[in-house]
C-alpha cells in the first residue's frame, strides 16, 4: 500500500528520519535529501534502517567526530567497498538472528548503503557488484553529482562530457571528458533477481514507492538518485530541484525501473525538451559552451540522450511481463 | 596431563579450519588464495556438512573478505577470514581499519612472498608489511601451534583489554599444505575455552545506536591512535592469561617467545615461524658436539616481546637473526627489531643478521650450522647482512 504525502508529513512531524540536523554538507546539496527520503520510507513501513556509507562529501560532512548526525545505526569502513560492508552487516544479522543473539530480535531491519557516484560507477563498482551477485538483502543508493566532488570536482566515471573538472578541465586544446557517462543502471540491471531504479529528489512520490518497492523486494536492489553538487555544478543554493526537473524532462536523467529484467518507465514524456537546455542552466559547462567545438559536444550529448530514450521504449515494450527469474 | 582425546595427521590448513569449526564463528568470509586456500576450502566443507552453522560470504575478492568481516564484527559477530601475500595485500587498507575500529577479528595467514616476481611460495614479506597495522601478530612453527593459536586468538583478541585484530601467521605450504599429527582438543572443551562472544557497542543494537568509522580529524585522531598504543601494551598480561588457561585443557605451554636450550646458551639464534623446527634439530646436533648453543622463536611478534629478548639476550656471547623477508635499503625486520632491543642491554652480545628462504627457498640444517659456525669465530658483524642458500 503506497503512502502519500500527508501520511508521511503527519508520521514525520514527531519523527526524525535517521539523519538529523547539524550536518555540514553545503547549502542546497541534493545528497541529504536522498537520504531523508530513503529512511522516511523505510521508518514509515516499520522498518529499522542500519546505513553503511562510502567514503565521500555524505559521510565527511555527517561524522565530524565527536559528532554525528545519524542516529540510526551507522557504519563507514572506507571509499570502495560500502557493499561488501554492508554485505557484512547484513550477514552478521542473519547469523545473530539464527543464534539468538539479536539484540531487538522482534524489529524489522533494513539495511542500506549509501555512496556517492565515484565510490559507486569506479572504485566501488566490483565490491557492488559482487554484492549484488551473492543476493544480500540491501538497498544501495548511488546519490549521483556526476563527479569526485569530496575532493573537489575531479572526472569520475558518471562525469558527462562537456563538464568542466579538475582532472579533465575544458582548455584551448580539450574540451574536458570526451567520454559518455557510464550507464551504470543498465550495469547493475545486468544482474540477475535485482531491483534498479533511478530516482530524483524533484519527483518525491515516485521516489517514495521505488523506495517502498526495494523494501519489500526479496533480494538485493539498487537506486540511482540524480542528486546535483550545487557547489561544482555552479547553479544556485535554490537550483537542485530545479535542475533535477530539467534533467528528467530533456530525458538527460529518464525516471524508470527494471525489475529482474523488466523495465517500466515511471515518468512518460511525450517529448524531450533540448537538452541544450539543462547544459545552459549550469555554470559547469560555461567553458564548454565558449569553445568553438561546443554544438558537437552538446549534439553527441543530445543524441546519446535521444537514443537512450529510444531504446528505454522498446526495452519496455519488448520486456513487459518477461522477468528474467 | 590431560589424556589426548584426537590425535590426526592432517595438513596445517586442515588443523586451522578445524579450529574454525570448532570455534564456529558467526560469520567467516573466504576467497582463494594460494597457499592460504585449503583453509576456506576445508572450512566451507564443514559447513556445508552441517559440521558448523556459520554464515559463509563467498566475496569476490580478499578486500572484499576483509571489508565484509569489518562489517560483520562491528555489527556483533565473531567473523574471520582467511588469507595470504598478495590477498593480505589487497586487504591492507581495511586491516588498518578493523584494528582502528577495534574489531577482534581473527585470520589466520598463510605466509607467502609478496610479489613480484610472481611466486607463490613461503616467506614472510606478506605479514611483515602489516606489522604495524595494529594487528596483534602470533607466529606458528608447526601445524599444532597454528591449531592452537587460532583457538587462543578469539580469547585474546575480545578480551576486554585488547579489543584487537590477530593474525595467526603459518608458513605457506610449509606448514599449511604439509602433513603433521597434531592433538585436536575435543569439540566441548574447545567451544568451552572459545566461550561466547565478547561483543561491544554493536552496531545491531537498536536502541543505543553507534557511528562507526566517523571523520576523526587532528583534534581527536591522535587519542584515538594512543589508544590503540595502549591496548597493544595489554596484549602480553592477556596472552599469558589465556596461555595459561589454554595449557589446562591442552597439557601444551605457551608463552611471549619459545626458549629451546638457552639456560646456558652462548649462542642464541632468533627465527619466526616453521625454520625453528630445523634449528632445533641443528641445536641438538651441535649440542651432541658441545657448542651451547640455543634457539628463541618469538610466538608473538606484535606487540614485539623487546623485554623478553633484552631478559634473555643479554650477556650472551652471540645472537643469530634469521630472517625470512627482506627490508630494501634497511635492515632485516627482526634483525633490525631485536638489534634495537640490544641497544639497551648492560652486556651486549655480537649480533648477525642472515636472510634466507625468500620465495620459499628451502633451508637446510648445513645453512644454520653455517650462520653458527660464523658466531662460533667470532665472525659476525653488526652492520652486515649474510645470505643462507643464497647462490652468489
Amino acid at each position: 500500500m503506497a503512502l502519500n504525502i500527508m501520511q508521511l508529513a503527519t508520521l514525520f512531524a514527531d519523527k526524525n528520519p535517521g539523519i538529523t540536523q547539524g550536518h555540514r554538507l553545503c547549502p542546497g546539496c541534493a545528497a541529504p535529501n536522498v537520504v531523508k527520503f530513503a529512511l522516511m520510507i523505510a521508518k514509515a513501513k516499520g522498518f529499522e534502517p542500519v546505513v553503511g556509507l562510502a567514503t565521500g562529501c555524505l559521510e565527511v560532512s555527517t561524522t565530524i567526530y565527536p559528532y554525528s548526525a545519524w542516529n540510526v545505526p551507522y557504519i563507514h569502513n572506507a571509499f570502495e567497498n560500502v557493499a561488501a560492508t554492508i554485505s557484512g552487516v547484513e550477514t552478521a544479522y542473519r547469523a545473530l538472528a539464527r543464534r539468538g543473539r539479536l539484540v531487538d530480535p522482534d524489529k524489522k531491519y533494513a539495511f542500506f548503503a549509501f555512496g556517492g557516484d565515484g565510490g559507486t560507477y569506479d572504485i566501488g563498482l566490483q565490491s557492488l557488484s559482487g554484492a549484488i551477485e551473492r543476493g544480500h538483502k540491501f538497498i544501495y543508493i548511488v546519490y549521483d553529482n556526476e563527479g569526485y566532488m569530496n575532493t573537489g570536482n575531479q572526472r569520475s566515471g558518471s562525469t558527462p562530457p562537456g563538464s568542466q573538472t579538475t582532472t579533465a578541465p575544458v582548455g584551448k586544446k580539450l574540451s574536458g571528458k570526451v567520454q559518455i557517462k557510464k550507464n551504470i543502471v543498465e550495469i547493475m540491471a545486468g544482474h540477475e533477481n535485482v531491483y534498479v531504479a533511478t530516482v530524483s529528489t524533484s519527483e518525491p512520490m515516485d521516489f517514495f514507492k521505488k523506495i517502498e518497492k526495494a523494501l519489500e523486494f526479496d533480494g538485493p536492489s539498487f537506486i540511482a538518485a540524480f542528486s546535483p553538487c550545487v557547489r561544482f555544478w555552479r547553479v544556485g543554493d535554490d537550483k537542485a530541484v530545479d535542475i533535477s526537473k530539467l534533467a528528467i524532462e530533456t530525458g538527460y536523467w529518464p525516471l524508470y525501473e527494471v525489475e529482474r529484467g523488466v523495465y517500466r518507465i515511471t515518468k512518460r514524456l511525450k517529448e524531450l525538451k533540448p537538452v541544450r537546455q539543462f547544459i545552459e542552466a549550469q555554470g559547469r559547462f560555461k567553458p564548454l559552451l565558449k569553445k568553438a567545438d561546443a554544438d558537437d559536444i552538446v549534439n553527441e550529448i543530445q543524441e546519446y540522450v535521444t537514443s537512450r530514450w529510444e531504446r528505454l521504449l522498446a526495452l519496455e515494450e519488448a520486456t513487459k511481463d518477461k522477468p528474467i527469474r | 596431563m590431560p589424556e589426548v582425546k584426537n590425535r590426526q595427521a592432517v595438513t596445517g590448513a586442515q588443523a586451522v579450519a578445524n579450529a574454525m569449526r570448532q570455534i564456529n564463528p558467526d560469520v567467516v568470509a573466504a576467497y582463494p588464495i594460494t597457499p592460504q586456500t585449503p583453509i576456506v576450502e576445508y572450512f566451507a566443507q564443514y559447513v556445508a556438512d552441517g559440521l558448523a552453522d556459520t554464515e559463509m560470504i563467498p566475496v569476490e575478492s580478499e578486500h572484499s573478505a576483509m571489508s565484509a568481516v569489518v562489517g560483520a564484527a562491528a555489527s556483533g559477530a565473531r567473523a574471520m577470514t582467511a588469507t595470504a601475500a598478495n590477498g593480505l595485500a589487497l586487504m591492507h587498507e581495511i586491516v588498518y581499519i578493523a584494528a582502528s575500529l577495534r574489531l577482534p577479528i581473527v585470520m589466520p595467514v598463510a605466509n607467502r612472498a609478496l610479489s613480484g616476481p610472481i611466486n607463490i611460495h613461503c616467506d614472510h614479506s606478506d605479514a611483515m608489511a602489516e606489522r604495524d597495522s595494529g594487528w596483534i601478530q602470533l607466529w606458528a612453527e608447526n601445524a599444532q601451534e597454528a591449531y592452537d593459536f587460532t583457538l587462543m586468538a578469539i580469547k585474546i583478541g575480545e578480551h576486554e583489554d585488547v579489543r584487537l585484530p590477530v593474525m595467526v601467521n603459518l608458513d605457506g605450504f610449509i606448514i599449511s599444505h604439509g602433513v603433521e599429527v597434531v592433538d585436536f582438543i575435543d569439540d566441548e572443551a574447545a567451544k568451552k575455552f572459545v566461550g561466547k562472544p565478547i561483543v561491544k557497542y554493536p552496531l545491531l543494537d537498536l536502541n543505543n545506536p553507534v557511528t562507526y568509522g566517523p571523520l576523526d580529524l587532528y583534534d581527536y585522531y591522535f587519542e584515538h591512535k594512543r589508544q590503540q598504543i595502549e591496548a597493544m601494551k595489554h596484549v602480553k598480561h592477556v596472552f599469558k592469561q589465556v596461555a595459561k588457561e589454554f595449557e589446562k585443557i591442552s597439557g601444551r605451554k605457551y608463552d611471549i617467545i619459545e626458549k629451546y636450550k638457552t639456560d646456558d646458551a652462548e649462542y642464541i639464534m632468533i627465527a619466526l615461524g616453521s625454520t625453528a623446527g630445523t634449528i632445533k634439530y641443528t641445536v641438538d646436533l651441535l649440542r651432541e658436539e658441545g657448542h651451547k648453543v640455543g634457539l628463541v622463536k618469538p610466538w608473538v611478534f606484535r606487540p614485539f616481546p623487546k623485554e623478553e629478548l633484552q631478559e634473555i639476550l643479554n650477556g650472551r656471547k652471540a645472537v643469530i637473526v634469521l630472517d625470512r623477508a627482506a627490508s630494501f635499503g634497511a635492515e632485516a625486520p627482526l634483525y633490525e627489531a631485536v638489534k634495537s632491543a640490544l641497544y639497551e642491554a648492560a652486556v651486549r652480545p655480537q649480533i648477525g643478521s642472515y636472510v634466507y628462504g625468500l620465495g620459499g627457498r628451502d633451508i637446510k640444517v648445513e645453512d644454520i650450522r653455517k650462520a653458527f659456525e660464523d658466531a662460533f669465530e667470532g665472525n659476525l658483524i653488526a652492520d652486515e647482512e649474510r645470505y643462507l642458500g643464497l647462490r652468489e
